[in-house]
């Protein structure tokens, strides 16, 4: 099996090295082949499951529950707080202590 | 008395009766920290200001004001300015955290081998790897460098470390205890959990962290109650044959058939159960988990918080690229979705074994946590199969969303002939931590495997 790993990584936002590209390429396939076992069984006629606490489940036992709270504002993490981990700008100031975040800009990225 | 040896419950009596101050075992505690913690590598960070019961908490837990990590360096200096819920809970009844454990890098890792901040040595054996991902708590409660340690558990990464180490490892029902302030890996797989020095204390621990905080909406299980620790006669115990087929080790498995002998000697009934479609647990289990890691770690960016992503691991970057294909456009049905109904069958196989109408009827189920003793450092790195294939008997419990427990239970040989503990895996029914526990203290309370200490 063949792997596009470049086109992967840039979906995934990982910046590779080439070792690290061809390595992967390579561990993938492997993986991908062993896990292509699962194309013996029948699942026909079998529904997926996404999740088990029966949170979303009707039919649970624990039908009482509600996984939706009550659409209410409360207390959250302060500007100072949120910002409290924001990475120290190269020459300069932690961007965090301005309020803000800081960014790179994004509008000129190449298409790919 | 080295108070350190002390069982959490024990230690709650201790301090109740004012046989030692808070202080005196928090310094205690620090002491033995200092002392072994640099051969071992088991804490990453130590709170030497520590005033309460001192518990060590895994390090994708997070905690005000103490620096959480994940074990990776894209989190190195990160401080929460939250708690965890769990957190929150343990303080509420008296308890501190006196240190952050190693992890493999957010939780992947089935030898802690992929923490960015070292390797955590098995106290037994330090030539040996303690299991993962939650070695560092593991290796702190083997080594009495804490009264109790929290861990968390996608695919074994409670109970496996627990058995490898020689305590005892509690991963509750999915949903059970909110996910609130951990770090997420698999969101439909992941629990937080109690790892201990006895089955009574992870009982205790249970009660403390349970129950809904609405923070994680699939934490819906509130405070059942653990209820009374007695005899188990009559106990339907399952033994799944596919558990002890070509894989494992014939010294665990004498260790593990044993085992099972006492549950029988105390009463219980062995039934042999079938779970067929467990042999695909390891495909599914890789597919659902590197698709929700792919998701969740898309939210490390660098820009908030944390360094940026070329920052991750091998492990993490390989599961990303893995869970990023398998949801990719023209692969979700192939890979996700085939993964999802494989799910469906596997969950299946356990409410067959365990309804009285269409299977078996047992009240748990009995097997290996793991297929060998703890192995040598170094020795799977190089072949993330062969170390995914180590979870093999763990996984199963995460995709069908039971609890398990592992409880020591022995000691086996390993090939170069080092003396190694090995723990016995007890699953049982969605939310009835209560049977399991019973089962385990039971097992507990009539061998003595737990009170031999690993020579440091």
């Amino acid at each position: 099996m063949n792997i596009n790993v470049k086109h992967v990584a840039k979906l995934a936002n990982l910046p590779l090295t080439s070792e690290e590209e061809e390595k992967y390429s390579e561990q993938l396939s492997k993986i991908l082949e062993y896990v292509d076992q699962l194309d013996s069984v029948d699942t026909s006629n079998v529904e997926p499951t996404f999740n088990v606490s029966g949170s979303f489940n009707k039919t649970s036992t624990v039908s009482s529950v509600e996984p939706f709270r009550t659409d209410e504002t409360s207390a959250s993490l302060s500007q100072e707080e949120a910002l409290s981990n924001v990475p120290k700008k190269e020459n300069g100031l932690p961007a965090g202590q301005a309020g803000f975040f800081v960014t790179k800009g994004i509008f000129n990225e190449e298409r790919g | 008395m080295d108070i350190t040896q002390l069982t959490l419950t024990q230690t709650i009596k201790a301090l109740e009766s004012k046989e030692f101050s808070l202080e005196e075992l928090n310094k205690a505690y620090l002491e033995r920290i200092k002392k072994y913690n640099p051969q071992l590598n088991a804490y990453l960070f130590v709170n030497s200001g520590n005033k309460k019961i001192p518990a060590a908490i895994k390090d994708v837990i997070s905690t005000k004001g103490i620096p959480t990590t994940a074990s990776s360096k894209v989190l190195e200096g990160y401080i929460p300015p939250y708690d965890a819920t769990v957190i929150d809970k343990l303080t509420g009844q008296g308890v501190g955290v006196i240190g952050k454990t190693n992890n493999d890098e957010f939780a992947m890792g089935s030898s802690n081998e992929n923490s960015a901040y070292g390797v955590v040595k098995n106290p037994w054996n330090l030539n040996k790897v303690p299991g993962g991902s939650s070695g560092g708590s593991a290796v702190a409660v083997a080594s009495d460098l804490c009264v109790f340690a929290l861990g968390s558990d996608a695919g074994g990464s409670i109970r496996q470390p627990a058995s490898l180490c020689g305590i005892v490892g509690f991963k509750p029902t999915y949903g059970t205890v909110s996910r609130y302030g951990l770090i997420a890996m698999a969101s439909s797989l992941d629990q937080i959990g109690p790892m201990t020095k006895s089955v009574e204390d992870a009982a205790l621990v249970l009660e403390w962290i349970s129950g809904a905080d609405g923070m994680d909406s699939n934490c819906i299980g509130g405070n059942r109650g653990i209820g009374e620790m007695g005899e188990i006669k009559g106990i339907r115990v399952g033994i799944p044959k596919e558990y002890f087929s070509e894989g494992l080790d014939p010294k665990v498995k004498k260790v593990i058939k044993d085992a099972i002998k006492k549950l029988g000697e105390l009463g219980a009934e062995i039934v042999e159960v079938s779970l067929p479609h467990s042999k695909y647990a390891v495909e599914v289990y890789y597919i659902i988990m590197s698709s929700e890691v792919s998701s969740n770690l898309a939210r490390f960016e660098g820009i908030r918080y944390g360094l940026d992503r070329s920052k991750f691991g091998e492990e993490v970057k390989r599961r990303i690229m893995l869970g990023t294909y398998t949801l990719s456009s023209g692969y979700y049905d192939e890979y996700y979705a085939k993964a999802a109904k494989v799910r469906t069958l596997i969950k299946g196989d356990f409410e067959k074994a365990f309804d009285p109408s269409t299977g078996s009827g047992v009240d748990v189920i009995v097997g290996p946590v793991s297929p060998t003793t703890a192995w040598n450092l170094g020795e799977k790195v190089d072949d993330p199969l062969k170390m995914y294939l180590s979870d093999i008997y763990t996984i199963s419990a995460n995709l069908a969303g039971i609890p398990g427990l592992s409880v020591p239970c022995g000691f086996a040989a390993a090939p170069d002939g080092a003396r190694l503990p090995v723990g016995l895996q007890i699953l049982g029914k969605h939310w009835d931590e209560k049977t399991i526990l019973r089962v385990g203290y039971a097992y507990e309370q009539a061998t003595d495997w737990r009170k031999e200490k690993p020579k440091l």
